[in-house]
């Protein structure tokens, strides 16, 4: 099975074209945004990082940043600095040459301040974005993609209608080929035995025990219950009434296949097949270490509705009801509420949305791409220094 | 799932409602060869379980045939089944 896609000088598929224009420090977000809205074919995110990090902290935040920048879906990247942060453009910029993605580097110190900085930005995002115009899409392998699963503002039904139903897309892709993403480690919480049984070997089995019993304990570290975080205020006014209910309803969205790794956050996966990614099951850092880890596109199934994009990513949104389908229908791809009351399947959602997937992987944009909604948010887990 | 409310798993002792359910309301919800009239004693709003018999207090609590939580307080056969009367066995820092 074939779509159309972008096959980059390293051999790795992209399905979309962006430029992006991404600060490596916070100092550096204005500016990057000012960048960005005079080139406005470009995409731009900010975030929080970039400085007093440490270990293994430090680790995860660069590694969040050069896959990200590194995903296929972005033709070229301008890294925009401050001069003094820890995580420096030609840092990032040594690490994407060795992975060979094409890269820009610029800084606001070096420049001598904004205005300067933002013009001589401008003029590399234009060189970029004119080298990016002349690149083609051809028929590439189905095999090629990376899917990231997501689940938010889930309620009762999406362990029901969208999580099952994009199960089976995920197994669909992984019989072709492809590569499936599980994350959310707090959302396997009470169906850890179901996923360990489904591990590829005893080493995987046993790195699904210790990613599992390690977020519990920290989870558990802060001495309180973890319900009115998970499930959240909106979950369990959807139905959901522990962690235990929600989870089971979660992992649903991987499908039934065998689970062949377990990644660090942001790590790319080394296996085809379903693989788990260690991440919180805050939706927006959760999508941002899948894409990092290479995923070109996500779906995301919702019970109670939610406008979440990427900045370069595609992100398709499955509604588990027709009523929050009908509140949000500018921001929900697929109604699997169908299922209960429109005479659809799980199995005929499924392979709706595993046709939407390679729609949308030969170009077609999702609703968050129509809207515009870019969320971004690196996961950190140190102590701010 | 044309049905007013399903039951997921033969293990299962509470039903999710698969639309807004009303006090005296008569459901009848099977799975496989069971089948069940259940009268309902309260409004269940959309999504939400209710107890498909009685469930007595520290009794595991069980949807899609796993343990979902434990129940904190005897719930009767159709009485609304959820945070008021189920807590969970996981993230429990509080009893650390």
């Amino acid at each position: 099975m074939k779509f159309l896609g972008y096959r980059r000088s390293n051999g790795n598929i992209g399905i979309r074209n962006h430029i992006l224009i991404f600060p490596t420090i916070i100092c550096a977000s204005t500016v990057a945004q000012m960048i960005s809205s005079k080139v406005p074919s470009t995409v731009c995110v900010t975030h929080h990082c970039g400085c007093g990090h440490i270990g293994e902290d430090a680790e995860q935040v660069i590694r969040t940043m050069v896959g990200f920048t590194s995903n296929p879906n972005v033709a070229g990247v301008l890294l925009v600095g401050l001069g003094c942060e820890l995580i420096t453009p030609d840092g990032i910029a040594g690490e994407l040459a060795k992975a060979g993605q094409r890269a820009e580097t610029i800084s606001i110190q070096e420049a001598g301040g904004t205005t300067k900085c933002m013009e001589e930005g401008k003029r590399l995002a234009e060189k970029l974005l004119a080298e990016a115009s002349t690149m083609k899409r051809e028929s590439v392998d189905v095999s090629e993609l990376i899917l990231g699963t997501e689940c938010g503002g889930s309620d009762a039904l999406s362990g029901l209608t969208a999580n099952p139903a994009l199960g089976i897309a995920s197994d669909l892709l992984v019989a072709e080929g492809g590569t499936v993403i599980i994350s959310e480690i707090p959302e396997m919480l009470g169906a850890e035995h179901i996923l360990a049984k489904r591990a590829a070997d005893g080493e995987v089995e046993k790195h699904i025990w210790e990613l599992t019993t390690a977020t519990e304990a920290s989870i558990n570290a802060m001495g309180v219950d973890i319900r009115g975080a998970q499930p959240s205020p909106g979950n369990i006014e959807g139905g959901l009434t522990t962690i235990e209910e929600k989870s089971l309803g979660c992992i649903r969205k991987g499908g039934s296949s065998t689970i062949m790794e377990v990644l660090k956050y942001a790590k790319k996966p080394t296996k085809k097949g379903l693989v788990i990614m260690d991440s919180p099951g805050f939706d927006v850092s959760s999508d941002t270490g899948m894409i990092a880890g290479g995923a070109q596109v996500i779906v995301f199934t919702t019970g109670r509705g939610t406008p979440v994009g990427s900045p370069i990513a595609p992100v398709i949104k499955v509604s588990s009801n027709t009523t929050t389908y009908n509140k949000m229908r500018e921001n929900i791809d697929i109604n699997a509420g169908t299922i209960l009351d429109g005479g659809d399947t799980v199995q005929s959602i499924g392979e709706q949305i595993f046709n939407e997937i390679l729609e949308v992987a030969s170009g077609k944009l999702t609703k968050a791409e129509v809207l515009g909604h870019r969320e971004f948010a690196i996961n950190t887990i140190g102590p701010r220094l | 799932m044309s049905e007013k409310a399903i039951i997921l798993d033969k293990k299962d002792n509470v039903v999710t409602a698969l639309r807004r359910l009303e006090e005296g309301d008569s459901i009848q919800v099977g799975i496989e060869d069971y089948t069940v009239n259940i009268v309902l004693p309260q409004n269940i709003p959309f999504g939400h379980k209710f107890a498909l018999k009685d469930i007595q207090q520290g009794e595991a609590v069980t949807k899609y045939g796993e343990v979902i939580g434990l129940a904190t307080k005897q719930i009767w056969r159709g009485e609304h089944a959820h945070i008021h009367n189920i807590e969970s066995l996981k993230g429990r820092g509080d009893r650390q």
